[in-house]
Parts: C-alpha cells; structure tokens; sequence
C-alpha cells in the first residue's frame, strides 16, 4: 500500500496532505511567535525605561524593507498561479523576484545590524550617559567592546565621539532626561577622550545593551532565520522547476502552494514586527 | 475465523516480500522512515533513557537517606568520570542539584514522552487506523534525528565544565542564568532539539489521523487510544512552541548576556564584573512561559497512558468500553482546558489573588473531564469477564493510582492548601503517582500488550507478573511516604534530605519547630523501596530480551483476539502494513456481541449479509 493524498485532496476533508501539514505547521509558528509577542508586552509594560524607537531605528529603511516583503508576497501568489495556468516560464520569473526580494531584505537587515553593533552609550561614573561612535586603539568603530571587553585588552582611555541627537530620546514627560537630552544636543558630535576608569558601563546597541535591543535582536534575528530558511525552500524549487513540472505538475504546483503559505506567514509577522519596533 | 484469513494472507504475503529488493541494514534499521522502525527506535531509545533516569535518582536517593557518605560500589566510579563534584565518592550539592535536574528532564522529555507518544503512537497509530504509513515519513525520520541528537546533547552536559543543569526540570531564571556552567547551555540547546522533534511528529500525527483514517474509519469509529494520541499531538502542537520562545530567550540570556528574564539590579550588587548585565526583566515571565508548556506537558504524559489503558481493559473484559462518546468528548475537553491552568504552579509568586483565582477556577474545572474519563475506565470492568494476565494487571492498578494521584492533585490546586504544600515533597508524591505507578504502568501495559505483534512472540506471564507485584508494592512504599514528609514541611529540594530543618524544640512553647526526626528518617525506607523497585525491574528487562528470540510464538496474527486493526495484519506488519486497503465496518470495540458467532468482531469485518 501506498501513502494516499500526496497530490490529490482527499475527499472529505478537501485537503491534500501536505496542505494539512503545513497549515498545523503554522499554528505552531504562530504559537512561537506569539510568545514573543506576548512576552515584548509583557517586558515593555513592566520596563522602568523604554526607548522611543524612532530616535533608534531608521524607519524609511524598515518600510522600504516592508514594501519589498509585501512586493514578494504578490509575486509568491503570482508565481503559483502561472503554475495553475501552465506557464513555466513566467512561474520562474515572479519566483525569482520572489527570492530576489528575499535577498533584498536579508541584506538590508544586516546593513541595519551592523551599523547597530558599531554604535554605542556609555554611562559614566559621574552620571553622565551618552551615545556616539567610538575609536579604541586607533580603531575606528570597532564592534561589541564593553567596560569588560577594555579592561581585559588592557585599554587606559577611548575617543568618544557623540551623537548629535542622542539615542533613546528621552520623552519630555521625564523631566531629568530631558534635561540630559539637550545638553547631550548641544555638545553634537563632540569628541572626547575618556578613561577606562571613568566608565561605569560601556555597549554597543547590541541584545545585552537593553530589554528593547534584546527583544528587538531575538525577533527580527527568528524572522531573518524564516526568511533564509523560506528563500532556501523556494530557490530549490526554482532551479528543480523544469524536469519537476514537467513530470509531475500536480505535485510541484502543490509544493509551490505550500511554500507560498509559508512565504505569507513570513510576511505577515514583519507586518506586526514593524509597527511594534520600529514606530511604537 | 478473521484470523485464519490474515495467516493466509500472511503467508501469500511472506512469497510476496522476497521480490521486493532488500533496502539494506542502514535503510531498514537506521535510517528507516517506516512508522514502525521509527516507533520501535524511539521506544529502544526512550527506554535506555527511562532506566538512565532511574539510575541518576537511584545514586540520589543514597545522599538522601545517608547524607555525605560515600557512595557504595558506584562513589570511586563516580569520581573517576565527574571529578571534584563527586570527591571521595560523596555526592555533593552541585553534583546533587545536577542529577536532580536532569532525572525531570530526561525522564520527562527523553523517557516518557517519547515512549507514551513518539514510541507507542508512531507503531500503533497508523495501524490501528488502517493507514499504510504516517503522512511525511521522511518528516518522521527527522523527528526521531532531532530527538536522539537532543538527548546526546542532554547525556554529553554531564561531562562538560560545572557539570549538567543544576536549576531543576523547570529552570527558573534568574538561577538557571546565573549558576555558572555550560550545562545550562547544554540544556537549552538539548530542548529546542527536542521540541523540534516533538513539532515534527506532532504535524505528523495529527495529519495522518486526518488524512490516512481507512475508508470507514470514521471519526467516532476510532479506537479511543487513536483519540488521546490526537488530542496529545495538538497539546504538543501548540504547547511546546512558547517553550521553545522561552528557551531561544534564556539562551540568549546565557550566551550574549540579554536580560530577558534578570531583573534590574540583581547583579550589580555582586561586583563590577556583573555591571554589563542590563537587568529590567522578568523572572515571572520565564515561568509563565514554562507552565505555559508545563502544565499541557503532564497531560501529554497521561493521555496515551489512558489511551493504552482504555485498549487493553476493552480487550481483557471482553467487552465495549462504557461511554466511548463521554471519553471522547472529555479527552477534547482536557486538551482545550489543559492551556488554560498553567499558573496554578506559580500561586506562590506572588502573581495577585485574582489571577490565582482565576486559575484556581480553571484547576477544578479540568479535573471533572479527567474524572469522567476514570469513571468510564471503571464501570467498564463493572460485569466483565476479566482476563488476568500481564497487561491487564499492569492496566487496572493503573486506575486506583493514577486516582490517587489526581485526587491528591485537588488540594494543590487550591490557592490556599498549595500556598502550604508547594515545593515540598507532597508535590513530589503527587505528581510521581500520575506519572510512574500511573503513565509507566500503562506504558508496561502497552509492551506486554503490543509485543507480539512486534516481535510475533508473547513475553513471559510468570516473570512478568512478578514485574508487576513487585513494582505495585515498591511503587507504593516509595511514594506514600513522601506525602506524610510534604505535609510536615519537608522541602522538595534539599540535598541533605531535609537535615538543614531538623525540627528543635522551642524554648518559649515548647513544641517543635522544624522536620520531625522521623520524617526525615524515612528517607532510609524510601531509599530502600526506590533500590528494591530498581531490582523489580530486572524480571522485565531479562523478560524484554528473552522472549525475543525464546517467548512463545504467538499462533497467530491476534493473540489476543482483539477487534482493532494493528491485530488484523500479518505479523509483524509488513512494510505498507497491510496487503489491501482495509475496509472498516463497525465501531472499535465489538466485544461480546449478543449473536455473534465469537465473542469479538474485528473493525473490519463486514456485516454478515
Ligand atoms: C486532575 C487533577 C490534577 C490537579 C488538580 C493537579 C494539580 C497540580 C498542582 C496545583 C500542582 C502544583 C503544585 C505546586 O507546585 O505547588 C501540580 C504539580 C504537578 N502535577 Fe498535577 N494535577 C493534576 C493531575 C496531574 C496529572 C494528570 C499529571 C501528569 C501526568 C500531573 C503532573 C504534575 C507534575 C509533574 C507536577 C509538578 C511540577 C513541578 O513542580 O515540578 N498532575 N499538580
Ligand atoms: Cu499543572
């Protein structure tokens, strides 16, 4: 006996069976998710302290990559229903701009987190707080260093160089850090030269920096993983297309299908990412 | 007379078998995606882990009944692989909280599971509901993969630097974080290996059973055992994907040094080398995530252990099972109210008194399904002509403690009993008589039951019921005390068995305050029972290996002359189980039917025309 309903639906439940898997799948995916969503609730509404993203994140670049995913999320449809209407050769096209968008997103996400790893606060043991890039050793914007990272490489003293409008942006409703804010503005891209000594603590805007960038890192870093593993999926189905399609179109407009389901899925939680991290 | 023609078909079979090519020793065996071979692996596997589990508490129980001595036979061996933490053979806190962690996990997550679903589900599931195999074999092989890869990753935290996790099976951050080894590391990575595994097969299970279900295989034709594994996929489903959130964010915590789960200044008090900790978490996240999971994880542990139960009591009386709808209808219910408790283990965090209330609420509510579905297990022994062997044995002592148990559940899930009871050794009784006198022993039951037709072989009656007396007694004697030493006080956690608050007299009132001295003594009594029980279990595994190659050959495809389809196969299945799409005709359980020419009529047994 065979495994019935690869391709076929079956009757009572109109379903195939790699249908019915992928839709459980992502019940799942929507419980894992869920949980980090609920648990950025959770930790914003108990934080002391919660940036305003905007003063972090570049919001053009986060809705030009919006657009892209949305863009991709046409081309998937598209792409399946070229399949339906037995056209190969414009399946291939919308499923490359499908990947191509992928791509596109992955590299903008690392272009963002790299700029993030090289930009820093520090705290100082006078009270002071700024943002800002620094040179370390004649390093320019070197990665990760923390108060830790320089005490063990033996470094005496770092150059600042501040912001001009500081991170985090203190809402006015704050009355000290207001106040901190705009002298932080006044000294704009100021540099200076402070000792190992003088810093209470040093990070740059990376996961353990703070409840926000850890959030922010854990979130976007899962959905850039669905992204690769989903563009991984569709580029083997892109270069398999041919002998594939040709064999067996059922079957592979059926997997087209199901990734495409995926793809949407992937999509839709960038559409609640975005709004939470980058404008709220 | 059904089993004649499938010895027939049986044999036609065999002729047909040797045309098809030979896959191979490492295709059949290994790197096989045949629902048996994977529930056969996951079962050889899961019980290896099962008897490892054991032996960790086993070396426990010694530092609890005889604290800082050293450990006979084992201690020099013990210091020779672990080192410092088992200096001269004694066990040492570390060492203890270590074991301790790791015998909940390994015997929740790597034992139990795997064997009550993953073992047992994968073998019958497909059978019993006339499939040829799961729906994404190649899917199923990946589950069992990512399992054993999970559990090397759980045996080798054993020998990495500060030794395995040491903040219990639940991990409570900010401990977990902070306990400075990588065996936490470990943990975590072991965990989303296993919790993939698990989303793997729970895709597969519930996609099966609604896919694969035999023409006629309606959906209140299904053996109930078919319903429980169902509703467990779902549990696992949609359960174990917020644990798995939980650990990528613990892990995050432990490796790039976040503070998901730290709050604020709970390090820098420690010195400078903590300042670069952030702090603003929430430890009270960490175990709502975990309970999240938690608490639908202990109904993952019992529901194919009922399921199992349910199998060999229809087949032992001989009759249906009483309110087959009702159990359905109340595995459902327990499935959905399971997600909705989870915090009646957290009454003690302080979390407010509505939310307990509220879960408190939900707590009574999940125990009436639970009820009905032991009362319906009841009356259906009630006129039965029981057949005493093996399975059945280990099936119905499975109801009065698996009733202890639950019962013994109530007062904590009871703001106001478990605000006194929680994380003392009665939670321990409580839960140890769900899972080990209760879901082992279906699990027992589930062996001796389906072994002939794994194996085409009966195991050996008179060993095992000495398996079975032995383990009921030893079973009772370990765990009955332990709530006499809960209700004292006793603390679940202590490595010294409680010696740390031996009761003293106070001066002023002159009453005691503190463990009572015979409380704690009874740890040497439990010691004692839990080696004993260890010892009841050599008739099984000798029984287990003998009757493989020496156990009477069953003399034909269903010894037990059972109505359900795994046992209207050849024997054993073949792979594609069956020679011919099965046809399915009646209900599961068609015992005794008054005019029926034998006192069972298999599934799929047309109507007599
Ligand atoms: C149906 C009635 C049941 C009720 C009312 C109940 C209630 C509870 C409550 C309130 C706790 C928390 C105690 C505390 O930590 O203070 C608990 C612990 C526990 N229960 Fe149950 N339970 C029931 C059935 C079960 C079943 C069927 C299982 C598993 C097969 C189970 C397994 C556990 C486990 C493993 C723990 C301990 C978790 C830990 O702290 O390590 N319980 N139970
Ligand atoms: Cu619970």
């Amino acid at each position: 006996m065979d495994i019935p309903y690869t391709t076929t639906p079956r009757e009572d439940t109109g379903l195939y069976n790699a249908k019915v898997g992928i839709w459980l799948f992502l019940a799942s995916e929507v419980m894992l998710f869920g949980a980090l969503f609920s648990s950025y609730i959770l930790l914003r509404v108990g934080a002391d302290w919660w940036p305003a993203p905007r003063s972090i994140l570049n919001i053009p670049i986060g809705t030009f990559n919006t657009a892209v995913l949305i863009i991709s999320s046409v081309t998937v449809v598209l792409a399946w229903a070229s399949l339906k209407m037995n056209q190969l050769s414009k399946f291939k096209l919308y499923q490359g701009i499908t990947i191509l968008c992928a791509l596109i997103f992955v590299g903008v996400k690392s272009v963002e987190y790299t700029e993030k790893w090289k930009h820093y606060e520090i705290w100082l043991n006078d009270g002071s707080n700024y943002s800002g890039h620094i040179d370390v050793n004649g390093k320019h914007n070197p990665f990760f260093y923390t108060h830790n990272k320089l005490v063990s490489e033996g470094v005496t003293e770092i150059t600042f160089t501040k912001d001009p409008h500081k991170y985090g942006d203190p809402l006015p409703e704050k009355a000290a850090g207001g106040g901190e804010a705009h002298a932080a503005e006044a000294h704009a891209h100021e540099s200076m030269v402070i000792k190992t000594e003088d810093i209470k603590r040093l990070s740059a805007f990376v996961p353990a920096h703070s409840t926000y960038f850890a959030i922010y890192f854990t979130m976007t870093g899962l959905h850039a993983l669905h992204v690769i593993g989903g563009a991984l999926v569709m580029f083997y189905l892109w270069i398999t297309a041919g002998s594939w399609f040709r064999s067996r179109p059922e079957q592979f407009t059926n997997r087209i299908e199901v990734s495409g389901l995926f793809w949407h899925f992937v999509d839709l939680v960038w559409i609640f990412l975005f709004p939470i991290l980058y404008l709220m | 007379m059904a089993a004649t023609t499938t010895a027939k078909t049986h044999e036609a079979h065999e002729a047909h078998h040797h045309e098809h090519h030979d896959p191979g020793f490492w295709r059949s065996y290994v790197f096989s995606s045949d629902h048996k071979v994977i529930g056969i692996q996951y079962g050889i596997t899961s019980l290896a882990f099962l008897f490892f589990g054991f032996i960790l508490i086993a070396l426990m129980r010694w530092q609890l009944a005889y604290p800082g001595k050293a450990i006979p036979f084992v201690g020099g061996l013990l210091e020779a692989v672990l080192g410092e933490v088992a200096a001269g053979g004694v066990m040492s806190g570390n060492l203890y909280n270590s074991f301790g962690a790791m015998h909940g996990t390994i015997m929740v997550f790597l034992a139990i599971v795997p064997l009550a679903f993953a073992a047992f589900g994968n073998y019958v599931v497909p059978l019993q509901i006339g499939a040829p195999d799961m729906c994404f074999p190649r899917i199923n092989m990946a589950s069992y993969q990512c399992f054993f890869l999970g559990g090397v990753v759980m045996f080798a935290s054993f020998f990495v630097p500060g030794g395995a996790a040491q903040a219990g099976w639940t991990s409570y951050s900010p401990l977990a974080t902070t306990i400075p080894t990588d065996g936490q590391t470990y943990w975590l990575i072991g965990m989303v290996l296993l919790i993939t595994s698990s989303l793997l097969g729970a895709v597969n299970f519930i996609a099966t059973i609604i896919q694969l279900r035999a023409p006629g295989m309606t959906w209140m034709r299904l053996p109930w055992f078919v319903w429980t594994q169902f509703v467990t996929a779902f549990i696992l489903l949609l359960a174990f994907p917020p644990l798995e959130a939980a650990g990528l964010m613990q892990l995050v915590d432990k490796v790039l040094g976040t503070s998901f789960f730290l709050p604020t200044g709970l390090m820098t008090a420690g010195g400078a080398a903590l300042a670069d900790v952030s702090g603003g978490g929430s430890p009270l996240l960490w175990q709502h995530l975990f309970w999240f999971l938690g608490h639908p994880e202990v109904y993952v542990l019992i529901l194919p252990a009922m399921g199992i139960v349910a199998e060999v009591i229809a087949n032992n009386t001989r009759k249906p099972i009483w309110g087959y709808r009702s159990l359905v209808y109340s595995v459902l219910a327990v499935g959905f109210i399971s997600f909705i408790v989870w915090a009646h283990h957290m009454y003690l965090t302080g979390m407010g008194t509505k939310i307990s209330t509220f879960f408190q609420t939900t707590t009574m509510i999940i125990s009436i399904p639970s009820v009905i579905i032991l009362t319906c297990l009841f009356i259906s022994l009630w006129g039965g002509s029981i057949r005493f062997n093996t399975p059945m044995l280990f099936a119905l002592s499975f109801l009065p403690m698996f009733g202890i148990g639950g019962l013994t559940g109530l007062p904590l899930g009871f703001n106001f009993s478990d605000l006194l009871l929680h994380d003392t050794y009665y939670v321990i009784a409580h839960f140890h008589y769900v899972v080990a006198p209760g879901t082992i022993f279906a699990l027992f039951a589930g062996v001796y039951f389906w072994y002939p037709k794994i194996t085409g072989r009966k195991m050996n009656e008179t060993l095992g019921q000495i398996h079975f007396w032995l383990s009921l007694i030893c079973m009772n004697l370990v765990f009955y005390p332990m709530f006499k030493q809960g209700v004292s006080g006793m603390n679940r956690r202590m490595a010294d068995g409680g010696a740390t608050y031996l009761g003293v007299d106070d001066v002023g009132s002159g009453e005691l305050v503190g463990t009572p001295q015979a409380m704690i003594d009874l740890n040497v009594n439990i010691s004692h029972a839990a080696w004993a029980l260890g010892l009841a279990q050599l008739p099984f595994i000798f029984n287990f290996f003998w009757s493989m190659f020496a156990g009477r050959r069953v003399e034909n495809d269903n010894p037990w002359q059972a109505t359900t389809l795994e046992w209207q196969t050849p024997t054993p299945p073949p792979h594609g189980n069956f020679d011919k799409e099965p046809v399915v005709y009646r209900g599961p359980y068609e015992y005794s039917v008054p005019g029926a020419k034998a006192d069972f009529i298999p599934q799929n047994q047309p109507d007599p025309a």
